[in-house]
């Protein structure tokens, strides 16, 4: 039976990775994850999950310990979050590149120094080049949806990459919100058996993690790039088939009251919820301001971004990550380049906002559009400009 | 050369098999140590095993692409983090047998890295995974240096060794530091076997290989591997300069079963150090004081062993 309740949301994790009969999971603790992790550990001690929970010392053994457990087929999740995440790097590549379907929750959180337990998006966008699939959840329901969409993405034959589920320190994580889980026979016809085609097996050894010398690598790379965006077709597949048998669809890009607006406001993430309420209140006094959700991340959704603001003047889009020296927010200078060859396309102005767990008010949405739209009209000197900053 | 034949006592004449599970062909240098080793140990080991191989040497010279050496199962993915691998594939298999899947039963996970790969880089993730008590037998294939990126010393090197990283030079003898004491580190985890070995002692190794990967838990096996590149010693003498590594106690061949010490080759009486080191170019600049220093703290290492071995557990 549908249930629906209200709980938190790193709880509800918990519970969607029970629901979808996760093997195991291998985890290091690191605020703001750690109330995802300490339910699965419940949940197993309780034995109302029947999987190993693998309390490892590192980010680094994490996800090393889910490369082999993926590698022999178990179905495998881990979270971790800010300076875990980073901790993970170089796994994060293997992970992918070996074709290894792991399913990991990120609470975002904002990378030292000074250090900082809260959130922003500089860990997700330090690994954005990892190729991993990234999603980015707007609230608790997206999350949880998202959890139990991953499984069946990572694992999908045609695709066999990991899956990052990305959900804002503290504003997601930390959140009572309503909750609708899905009946578990329901999920587990949406999910089916974790089928890894060639696992490591005495009774077929298979050689995997290879060193690559020149004539090979560059092969093996393309593969992989190939492989990575042939997978937005399954992905939108299986949010086709979850809204069918779930009744909430997803899309990698969302518009909301954005059709016909001449100035629009991108946001990825719990912002996005703030966001909205902006809107309202800046439709209902007349200004021609709509807001697009960006929630695809990787493999990036050059066509869905590219209809979607295609008739604005305007495109202001939040980063809450700088590319230090840089062109400013790594989301604002993605847009800007699948923007540029076409013919027609909005003035794109870049802010970045939001960092270390600083809140945006709806009062800080309606700045940013009117700074926003002043820059487009007079320029500015500077790349890129950053919201609610004491000089 | 699957086909030979050899002598071998009743005893363990069970443990040899003609099948080769590290196929010839690999590119290890000529005379290594670690290639023998590791053939022996895969005798040992046979065909319902999984082997997690570190970045270092024998992940190299066994698997580049598109070619593999490997007849059994076996996967690489970084440098320090193969006994989390390792861990994660035992934990794997484990739960998804439990759960009902049908899977391949009893199979024996071997992690293996070099001794830069256990003893710094791979240290803490092979502490967590010995903490953690899975049933897994770890590997050390130990040549005393980085020698896959061009001998450059690690906590492994001993005392007086010339490397690329710790030079002898005008005012330096080498490698500064007194071997890292690895095993005792994998002993301090309270596990229920450490063992050194070496390829000199085939028997003595396969033995142990069969014994580590039977025990239930976590087992660690240091073995010695001569490494002519790195050494600086002609290719044909592997064989015989790991033999006198034990025969003067540089290198003590031991097993730790549950806390007890037990020595397995232990000669009436230690042959000077020095038969070790002369036939090694890295040690080569040595004088005789420090030749004299090392044989000091052979002795007295060799006695603290003794005192292991001779504690009566109660």
């Amino acid at each position: 039976m549908t249930t629906k309740m209200g709980i938190e949301v790193s709880v509800a994790i918990g519970e969607a990775v029970k629901l979808a009969n996760a093997d195991v999971v291998a985890a290091y603790p690191i605020t703001p994850q750690t109330h995802i992790v300490e339910h699965l550990a419940e949940l197993v001690a309780d034995g109302e999950l029947e999987a190993v929970y693998m309390p490892v010392e590192s980010e680094h053994s994490a996800m090393s310990a889910c490369l082999g457990t993926a590698a022999v087929g178990a179905r495998t999740f881990t979270a971790t979050a800010g300076q875990g995440l980073e901790l993970m790097h170089e796994v994060l590549y293997v992970a992918s590149s070996m074709r290894l379907p792991i399913v990991m929750a990120v609470a975002n959180r904002a990378l030292s120094s000074p250090i900082s337990i809260w959130g922003d998006h500089s860990d997700a966008m330090a690994v954005r080049d990892t190729g991993w699939i990234q999603i980015f959840g707007e609230n608790g329901q997206e999350v949880i949806d998202n959890v139990l969409c991953a499984f069946r993405i990572a694992e999908d034959r045609r695709v066999l990459l990991p899956v990052m589920v990305h959900l804002d320190a503290f504003h997601l994580t930390h959140m009572v919100e309503p909750i609708t889980f899905p009946e578990k026979s329901k999920v587990d016809q949406f999910i089916p058996p974790n089928e890894y085609p060639l696992p490591l097996d005495p009774n077929k050894p298979v050689t995997m993690g290879g060193f690559g010398p020149p004539p090979i690598y560059s092969e093996v790379k393309w593969a992989q790039e190939v492989n990575l965006r042939a997978a937005k077709e399954v992905i939108l597949q299986v949010w086709q088939e979850f809204g069918d048998t779930f009744g909430r669809y997803y899309s990698p890009v969302e518009g909301y009251r954005s059709e016909g607006s001449r100035v629009l406001l991108l946001t990825m993430g719990s912002f996005s919820e703030t966001a909205m309420a902006a809107i309202d209140k800046m439709k209902s006094e007349g200004k021609d301001v709509g807001l697009i959700k960006l929630r695809l991340w990787r493999p990036f959704p050059f066509d869905e971004i590219r209809q979607a603001v295609k008739d604005a003047e305007v495109l202001i889009v939040l980063d809450r990550a700088i590319s230090f020296g840089g062109p400013g927010g790594p989301v604002c200078s993605e847009i800007k380049s699948a923007l540029y060859q076409q013919e027609r396309k909005p003035k794109v102005i870049g802010f970045v906002g939001g960092l270390g767990g600083r809140d945006i008010s709806v009062a800080g949405f309606e700045e940013i559009v009117s700074r926003g739209i002043e820059i487009s009209e007079t320029g500015s000197s500077q790349e890129f400009e950053i919201f609610g900053v004491r000089e | 050369m699957e086909k030979y034949t050899v002598y071998t006592p009743k005893s363990i004449a069970k443990l040899m098999t003609e099948e080769e599970q590290l196929a010839p062909g690999h590119r290890a240098c000529i005379g290594c140590g670690e290639a023998l080793a590791v053939r022996l140990a895969c005798k040992a080991l046979g065909n319902n095993v999984i082997i997690v191989n570190a970045t270092g040497c024998m992940e190299v010279v066994s698997s580049q692409l598109p070619y593999t050496s490997w007849r059994v199962p076996w996967i690489h993915t970084l440098f320090e983090n193969t006994a989390a691998v390792a861990s994660g594939i035992e934990a794997g298999l484990k739960i998804m047998t439990k759960k009902g899947r049908r899977l391949p039963q009893d199979v024996t996970v071997v992690a293996m890295a070099g001794d830069g790969g256990t003893s710094d880089i791979g240290l803490q993730a092979l502490s967590g995974a010995l903490e953690r008590g899975h049933n897994f037998l770890y590997i050390c294939l130990d040549n005393e240096a980085y020698m896959n990126t061009g001998i450059q010393r690690s906590s492994a090197t001993p005392y007086g060794a010339s490397t690329t990283t710790s030079p002898a030079g005008k005012v330096s003898i080498g490698q500064v530091t007194w071997k890292k004491n690895m095993p005792a580190i994998a002993a301090a985890h309270d596990i229920p076997y450490v063992a050194t070995a070496c390829p000199s002692y085939p028997f003595d190794l396969m033995t142990k290989v069969s014994k580590a990967a039977a025990i239930k838990g976590p087992a660690y096996l240091h073995i010695l591997s001569v490494c002519p590149t790195g050494w600086r010693c002609p290719t044909e003498l592997t064989i015989r300069i790991g033999r006198l590594a034990t025969q003067t106690g540089v290198f003590p061949l031991y097993e730790v079963e549950h806390g007890k010490y037990k020595l397995n080759v232990d000669p009436p009486k230690l042959k000077p150090v020095t038969e070790y080191l002369k036939l090694q170019g890295r040690f080569r600049h040595l004088s005789e004081d420090a030749i004299n220093e090392i044989q000091q703290r052979v002795n007295e290492e060799y006695a603290k062993l003794k005192e292991q071995v001779s504690l009566k557990l109660s």
